[in-house]
């Protein structure tokens, strides 16, 4: 340190009683003092050493920052200027640690980067290969575009040291490159592909690696290397080599048939012979997941997953089960025979087996064995813990609800099945259980009467409405049990339950559809009631109304008695007491003066009206708005004599009118219900919308169109102008998906169907057939339909629904397009090396090293020599073609037509986009694509010839 | 790219040593770390040593009081780490780089170690 003679004073004492970084670890691990006090206190000592001259304190000053910031999560950032000073320094201990902190803290945006592209330069071209070695490891974390562009060549050159350590961190960083800037395949693609037959296995184990994961990405450029990785395959005795090559096998093998069958016996051969678990798995993964077809492979897969599954390393258990789970698509049969060890796992000590081993079991789940599968999991998942117990309960709803229900025959069962999962002390999937209990009562109609004995179990007790878990489910059950009260067996209880104190507890939203239920119960028993009473006219009063049911005498009696309380004229008092009374009765004989009166004084007191939720208000003021109306007439109910016919017609309509609302049964609707809806009568929409467009020219503002079309109708009945016609011609092509199909203003009648038009009809068909596994197929009719009509608004649709395919399907950004474009590129060009003379091929290479030198010309005049040659089944013509475009491209066009206009525009873009690099693979869409394939076909032609 | 990360954390859930092969900022590395550490750390020795999390599968291996966590895609003594933190890192570059194994021969891995010590 005191050699720096050229340091100020200062700086030499900053040197001398500099800490050192033990010093600094010391300090604070000792905890003396708060960690954040020493934090920052060697913090601005750091900020005063960084700025000294002598660059051992620097260095080890920049140390200190270093370990601060990846131990203590310190921002680093403000060291950026020395850590580039200390770079050049000529020490290795202080480049060493300029280029760790550099490696850790800088990134793209580091805008002290551009300084540093001559060092590392200087550096990666160092006779020290340590040097070199901590540059290329810098690139590996660091580079970006710019610096990939500037120092491609100097790694170009170390991908051909004669020292292997160096070598194959070039490899690293090469790919690096090649990511970051799709260009520098071009230069440094086949020397990579040149180091997969290097006799040092550390550089093939790296450049196996890289070309693994480019694989993963784009196997299909890679189909021209399958004998270099078949090479591979073969001789290499390394297992971490083999791991990476069946990998990168197990992506090309789907593409191709023929290379599949090539490869399924190397393979089987390496899961025979080694001994080392991890190529075991990898080779059973592979053959599992892309050579599926080949039976006596997967046999052996299966094999050796069975040896997994059952031995004593959980790792290995969780990757048998995760083998499996991808057969279980394809064969079944695999699943089935480990039956025993999975349901075995299922109380595995570990999550992650658990969770492989209940998806396994659920992909053993028929329609004959799902209700006894259902069972066991259910009961287990009262032992397990909370998080893997909705696990289960999810798994089995995804499972029994998949495709609308398949594998569900007995719907009775599920419901209450449902019902139970609601009571699971751990369940946490209210929603999912709330959307099945409704879906299943729109859709099924033979289970209403068990959906709503599930439904009132739940409502009916307290103790579940403290459960805040719950209340999505007892919304569903509310609103099943309202809107199906009839196949309730005491509509009195149901009542009572959706009126319960407790229900103050609920959040408002379910309080609203708790009240709105009761009145659908109401409704419905006041129209039960009075239909009773009608059935017969001429009975002179209550006492004797008829009983649909029941021991006549024995209800009489009861009857009395509570008639002699009702004389008293105390209602509230009435409805207390009679609750007891009630109750019994009303098992047997519904709807009686009285029990009506019950109801009603039960909603008076059970309804507040006033609310701060506007919803439960509102709703609260429909029941009790038609309450006050019984109120008011009296008599309707208590017909006495037939003196208040006229009342009695009043109210018992209204209940009539609102009962008829009510049992109008929803359905599902699907999601293009709308098109279905006919235009109703005397809207055409035509002119309607040619009056709007009227409307605007004079200045009024928009209206709604369906807000005024009836008075628009009758106000103006002017023609529609040619101008708006075109205008509205011109507004439908361009949202045509708004507007309803046209011939139906026309052909089809005009009164206002219901929506769920569908539903009545899938009802019916439910109705009809008793196995209702085939219900499953016709709720699947509604939406054929739609796509029959040969309509361009449906073929919008399709491609609406397909667009999340779209989306997932291209990933890759634009630069993994273009480097896989590059590489593709260079594997035709290899093609075309391989079939011509020797001679050329080393003059190519020649060519190929001066045009790094920046001089492309050669080349490209080689490569058109080279192309003169015809190509396998493409016209010489052709060809020739595109060795002229370059030249002149006049006529070219000439020769071609105009036909080919389109094809070489784009091929003169990419010419343009490519730069220097004049290669005859430049080629248009149509000739790379038969590059190709040939070169495909190539592959496997040299595969069959040379390897086999 | 394969590996997106290699951690090695203590008993207490504290980092030691931590190299990403993609740029998070300081806040989302410490929030990662937080959450893997917690998720490893609350498991038995009976359970296997694959943890999801996020995006990312972390494969996790305790030797004696240090926990070693790769992270990928979706497919030694803690005192020593902290007073080599440098000789840690370069140990690492020789086996991982950019997120590709390099090298798995631990006589590989350690030479150049050793050599370098000597230039310096």
């Amino acid at each position: 340190m005191i050699s720096s003679s050229s340091s100020s004073p200062s700086s030499i004492i900053d040197c001398l009683f500099q800490r050192s970084l033990d010093d600094l670890i010391k300090s604070l691990r000792s905890q003396l003092v708060p960690e954040s006090k020493l934090i920052s206190k060697a913090l601005d000592e750091i900020r005063h050493e960084l700025k000294s001259t002598d660059l051992a304190t620097k260095s080890v000053a920049l140390q200190k920052l270093t370990f601060l910031s990846s131990i203590h999560s310190v921002d680093p950032t403000f060291a950026s200027f020395p850590t580039i000073e200390l770079l050049s320094s000529p020490r290795f201990s202080h480049k060493k640690t300029a280029y760790l902190a550099a490696s850790l803290s800088f990134h793209p945006g580091t805008d002290v980067l551009l300084l540093i592209p001559n060092q590392l330069r200087k550096d990666l071209a160092s006779p020290n290969p340590f040097e070199s070695s901590l540059a290329l490891e810098f690139l590996s974390v660091a580079a970006t575009p710019d610096l990939a562009r500037e120092l491609t060549p100097d790694v170009f050159a170390l991908l051909a040291t004669s020292k292997p350590a160096l070598r194959k961190k070039a490899i690293a960083v090469i790919w690096r490159f090649f990511n970051t800037y799709p260009d520098s395949v071009r230069v440094a693609f086949k020397r990579l592909v040149e180091n997969l037959d290097g006799s040092d296995p550390s550089t093939v184990s790296a450049a196996i690696g890289v070309f693994c994961e480019m694989a993963a990405k784009d196997p299909k450029s890679y189909l021209p290397l399958a004998p270099e990785f078949y090479r591979v395959l073969v001789d290499s005795k390394n297992n971490w080599i083999l791991i990476k090559v069946v990998k990168i096998f197990g992506k090309l093998a789907p593409l191709e048939p023929r290379l599949a069958k090539r490869v399924v016996d190397p393979i089987c051969e390496h899961m025979r012979r080694t001994g080392a678990k991890s190529l075991i798995f990898e080779c059973v993964r592979m053959v599992v997941s892309s050579l599926s077809d080949f039976e006596l492979a997967v046999k052996l897969a299966v094999e050796k997953i069975r040896e997994f599954l059952v031995d004593e390393d959980p790792n290995l258990r969780y990757l048998g089960l995760n083998a499996l789970s991808i057969l279980k698509s394809t064969h079944l049969w695999a699943v089935i025979e480990n039956k025993e060890v999975i349901i075995k796992s299922l109380s595995d000590a570990d999550p992650n087996i658990r969770l492989e081993s209940l998806h396994l079991v659920l992909a053993m789940v028929t329609e004959r064995n799902v209700a006894e599968i259902s069972r066991i999991l259910l009961n287990y998942a009262l032992k397990s813990d909370p998080e893997f117990c909705n696990e289960i309960l999810r798994s089995i709803l995804l499972t029994c609800s998949r495709n609308v229900y398949e594998l569900i025959a007995d719907f009775d069962w599920y419901v209450s099945i449902l019902g139970e999962m609601s009571r699971h002390p751990h369940c946490g999937l209210g929603e999912e259980i709330e959307r099945q209990l409704v879906d299943i009562g729109l859709r099924v109609k033979d289970v209403r009467p068990e959906l709503v004995r599930v439904a009132r179990d739940l409502l009916i007790d307290p103790a579940l409405l403290g459960n805040p878990s719950l209340y999505r489910i007892l919304s569903a059950a509310a609103w099943v049990s309202g809107e199906y009260v009839e196949f309730s067996k005491n509509p009195f209880e149901l009542m009572e339950a959706l009126l319960q104190p407790r229900t103050n507890l609920l959040p408002p939203l379910v309080r609203a559809v708790y009240i709105q239920s009761a009145f659908k119960v109401l409704v419905f028993c006041l129209h039960s009631y009075l239909m009773q009473t009608e059935a017969i006219p001429s009975s002179p009063s209550v006492e004797s109304l008829p009983r649909i049911s029941g021991s006549v005498s024995e209800i009489q009696c009861l009857e009395e008695d509570s008639n002699a309380m009702l004389s008293n004229r105390s209602t509230e008092d009435v409805a207390i007491e009679n609750e007891a009374s009630l109750s019994v009765s009303l098992d047997k004989t519904p709807f009686t003066y009285e029990s009506v009166t019950y109801l009603l004084n039960l909603i008076k007191m059970g309804v507040d009206p006033v609310s701060d939720e506007v919803e439960i208000q509102e709703r609260a003021r429909n029941v009790l708005a038609l309450i006050n109306v019984l109120d008011e007439n009296p008599g309707s109910l208590n017909q006495k004599g037939g003196s208040f016919e006229n009342q009695e017609l009043k109210t018992s309509e209204i209940v009539r009118l609102l009962y008829d609302t009510f049992s109008e049964k929803l359905g599902p609707v699907s999601a293009n219900a709308q098109e279905r809806v006919l235009v109703p009568d005397g809207l055409i929409l035509n002119e309607n919308l040619a009056e709007l467009e009227s409307i605007s020219a004079n200045d009024i503002p928009q209206l709604s169109v369906f807000s005024t079309v009836g008075h628009r109708q009758k106000e103006m009945e002017s023609e529609p102008s040619t101008e708006s016609t075109s205008l509205l011609a011109e507004h439908r092509k361009r949202h045509g998906l708004y507007y309803l199909p046209a011939e139906k203003n026309e052909t089809e009648s005009n009164d206002y169907p219901p929506a769920n038009n569908d539903t009545k009809l899938l009802v019916n068909v439910i109705d009809a057939a008793d196995d209702l596994v085939k219900l499953t197929e016709e709720s699947l009719v509604p939406k054929k339909p739609n796509r029959v009509k040969p309509r361009p608004v449906v073929v919008k649709l399709d491609e609406g629904d397909e667009a999340p395919f779209s989306s997932t399907k291209p990933v890759k950004d634009l630069k993994d397009d273009l480097l896989s474009g590059a590489v593709r590129d260079i594997l035709c060009g290899e093609e075309g090396k391989s079939r011509s003379s020797h001679a050329e091929k080393s003059s190519r290479r020649r060519g190929k090293e001066i045009s790094l030198n920046g001089d492309s010309v050669t080349l490209s005049k080689e490569n058109s020599g080279d192309t003169e040659k015809p190509r396998n089944g493409s016209p010489s013509s052709r060809t020739s073609r595109h060795r002229n475009r370059g030249k002149d491209k006049h006529t070219s066009h000439h020769e071609n037509g105009g036909k080919e206009e389109n094809s070489q525009k784009s091929s003169q873009k990419s010419s343009r986009h490519h730069g220097r690099h004049k290669t005859r693979h430049r080629a248009d869409g149509s000739l790379s694509r038969m590059i190709d394939i040939f070169s495909f076909a190539r592959a496997v032609e040299v595969l069959g010839v040379t390897q086999f | 790219m394969g590996i997106r990360f290699i951690l090695l954390v203590n008993k207490q859930g504290q980092t030691r040593l931590a190299q990403y092969y993609e740029y998070l900022t300081l806040e989302e590395r410490r929030a990662l770390e937080g959450e893997i550490v917690r998720k490893c750390l609350t498991r038995t020795e009976h359970q296997c040593s694959f943890v999801e999390h996020r995006n990312y599968k972390v494969i996790y291996r305790r030797y004696a009081s240090l926990f070693f966590l790769v992270g990928v895609d979706n497919d030694e003594c803690e005192l020593d780490i902290m007073f080599h933190l440098e000789k840690a890192h370069f140990m690492l570059e020789e086996m991982v780089m950019n997120g590709c194994i390099v090298e798995t021969s631990k006589s590989n891995i350690l030479s150049p170690i050793q050599l370098m010590d000597k230039a310096s």
